[in-house]
């Protein structure tokens, strides 16, 4: 058997000192295999998001292990990891230097590792994720938020990672535009082998793109399963099933 | 129909910059300058400001041909005279014409300015990013720094340098640009940490990108239009101390035109002949004024928070 593609043992991050202490993610152990697409569902707060930072070095005061293809992530983490993982942030409107061109942005990662025929690759990314090449040249205030999302992934990808960290990649959009940038995502994976770990607080948009899933709930993994147990309702924890009623409800009340 | 088709090489540069999409990474820069320009222009003030500015650049360059005189000739016997037809704007106690004078001064005033801005802005924006980015040690040591130059006035602080240094205009642009950096620095450090946790320069750094490749091309862009709309603001200010160390005697000597000096030396005879005071006065105030209203201006069209 293999080693999984991305393992987390016993993560723990706590934020603050003394009485203002606060244990985010507090042991939290998981794999994904090469391939896969691993979800992390919980409300906002549960530390979903901070296991991500975690895992990419953002956050570097972290307890535990962040094992890729087995081996232990260096601290602080060196250029070749970024090679491997990648992430894409929540907020579009964020992630993207408002003051440089679309293609400044992309040309970023193909100087700093020394790739050759940028302009080719720039524009074959484009592509991938739905875009004209042309779009290279406009700057982030001219881009709608899906567009911009398109553009994030592009960035992430243009490293040629193995493994992608996905941020709620899309509840900052539209309904109408989440599909599509869960379309392109979903191709892309399919087509590049890559393997996901993808935060969200939406079951549907788990539902749709994962096929594990671990439930969080105040910085505790309280539960993994895969996404036909979550179908089927074969929920095993309290809290879990609370979460999947609450979503319907949502959902029925749309 | 004898009309040929339009085709992309023929179409004008209007088109070009305003075309809704551009199509080379020269067109995209050359149109976000054009629509920043369209909305300076768009401010009568700022371009007033800009059009002054223009021509005092035209003034010192072109200066020297426009007038018959010279600045440092003496003419004792047309000493103190009025504006006249020969003298538009007089002559000063040892005969000089005023006019020719204030022009080859404008070269002497400019150039204090410009060289103030192009030692003290860079060096604010490096230090202030850099301590802002990096935070811990670095940014105390360079904020209380900062702290200590801007205890000081800074018209006092240039007095101080000028004495210790030495009188003239190098050093004089020395003392002001030491004076001149410590709040560019503040400036540039608070907008680098309204910067420093976002996710454009947390995204960077998952590219891989060093700390210096963060600073100079992720954080210092964010606080280029700050410090330009400061450093544009602060020429008034930068012109005036220069100004007022040339007053004293401390700036540039005599006999050379700086506009300072020339008030200087005219105030003796303010009540006889007031064109001597009146007209490096004047000419002072309308460059501060200018460079206040492009700074203005540039604010409102560099400012991201006006996007």
């Amino acid at each position: 058997m293999s080693a999984p593609s991305l393992e987390i043992a016993d993560l723990s991050i706590a934020f603050g000192h003394g009485r203002a202490r606060v244990q985010a993610v507090d042991r939290a152990s998981f794999s994904v295999a090469p391939g896969d697409a691993f979800g992390i569902i919980g409300e906002s707060g549960s530390g979903k998001s901070t296991i991500l930072r975690a895992v990419t070095g953002l956050l570097d005061d972290y307890e535990g292990g962040v094992l890729i293809d087995g081996q232990m992530a260096p601290r602080p983490r060196a250029r070749a990891f970024f090679k491997t993982v990648q992430m894409v942030f929540q907020d579009p409107y964020g992630s993207l230097h408002p003051r440089r061109m679309i293609r400044a942005t992309l040309m970023e990662p193909l100087e700093i590792y020394r790739l050759d025929r940028r302009d080719d690759r720039i524009a074959q990314v484009l592509v991938d994720v739905g875009l004209a090449p042309e779009y290279a040249y406009r700057y982030p205030h001219q881009l709608s938020g899906g567009q911009r999302q398109r553009v994030a992934v592009a960035r992430a990808l243009l490293l040629e990672p193995r493994i992608l960290l996905l941020d709620e990649p899309t509840s900052a959009l539209d309904v109408s535009v989440q599909a599509g940038v869960l379309n392109v995502l979903n191709a892309l994976r399919r087509a590049r082998g890559l393997t996901y770990v993808m935060v969200s607080h939406d079951l549907r948009v788990i539902a749709h793109m994962c096929s594990r899933i671990a439930v969080m709930t105040q910085g505790r993994i309280v539960e993994e399963m895969s996404v036909e147990d979550l179908r089927a309702q074969r929920a095993q924890e309290q809290y879990t099933r609370t979460l999947i009623a609450a979503s319907r409800a949502a959902v029925t009340a749309e | 129909m004898t009309d040929t088709p339009a085709t992309p090489a023929r179409q004008s540069l209007r088109d070009w910059l305003q075309a809704p999409t551009a199509s080379s990474p020269r067109q995209a820069r050359a149109q976000a300058f054009w629509r920043g320009w369209q909305r300076l222009i768009a401010n009568r003030a700022a371009l007033a400001g800009l059009i002054v500015l223009v021509l005092l650049v035209a003034m010192a360059v072109i200066g020297p041909y426009l007038t018959p005189y010279s600045p440092l000739q003496q003419d004792l016997t047309a000493r103190l005279q009025p504006p006249s037809a020969q003298h538009w704007l007089g002559t000063d106690d040892l005969g000089r014409d005023i006019l020719t004078r204030i022009l080859y001064g404008a070269r002497i005033t400019l150039m204090m300015a410009l060289l103030v801005a192009a030692i003290a802005g860079p060096i604010g924006l490096a230090v202030g990013a850099t301590a802002g980015y990096l935070g811990g040690w670095f940014d105390i040591v360079a904020m209380r720094l900062v702290d200590v130059f801007l205890s000081f006035p800074s018209l006092i602080l240039a007095l101080a340098f000028v004495a210790a240094l030495g009188p003239g205009i190098e050093n004089a642009v020395i003392a002001i640009s030491l004076s001149a950096w410590p709040p560019i620095a503040r400036l540039a450090r608070a907008e680098a940490l309204t910067v420093r946790k976002s996710d454009y320069i947390a995204a960077a750094r998952l590219q891989g990108a060093s700390s210096m490749r963060l600073i100079l091309k992720h954080v210092m862009p964010i606080c280029l239009p700050s410090v330009v709309v400061r450093v544009t603001l602060n020429m008034a200010g930068i012109i005036l101390t220069a100004a007022g160390l040339g007053f004293l005697g401390l700036g540039a000597q005599p006999p050379s035109p700086e506009w300072g000096a020339m008030l200087a030396s005219g105030r003796q005879f303010m009540l006889t002949s007031w064109w001597l005071a009146a007209t490096p006065g004047a000419a002072i105030m309308l460059v501060s004024l200018a460079f206040n209203l492009l700074g203005d201006g540039l604010r409102d069209v560099l400012d991201p928070r006006n996007d």
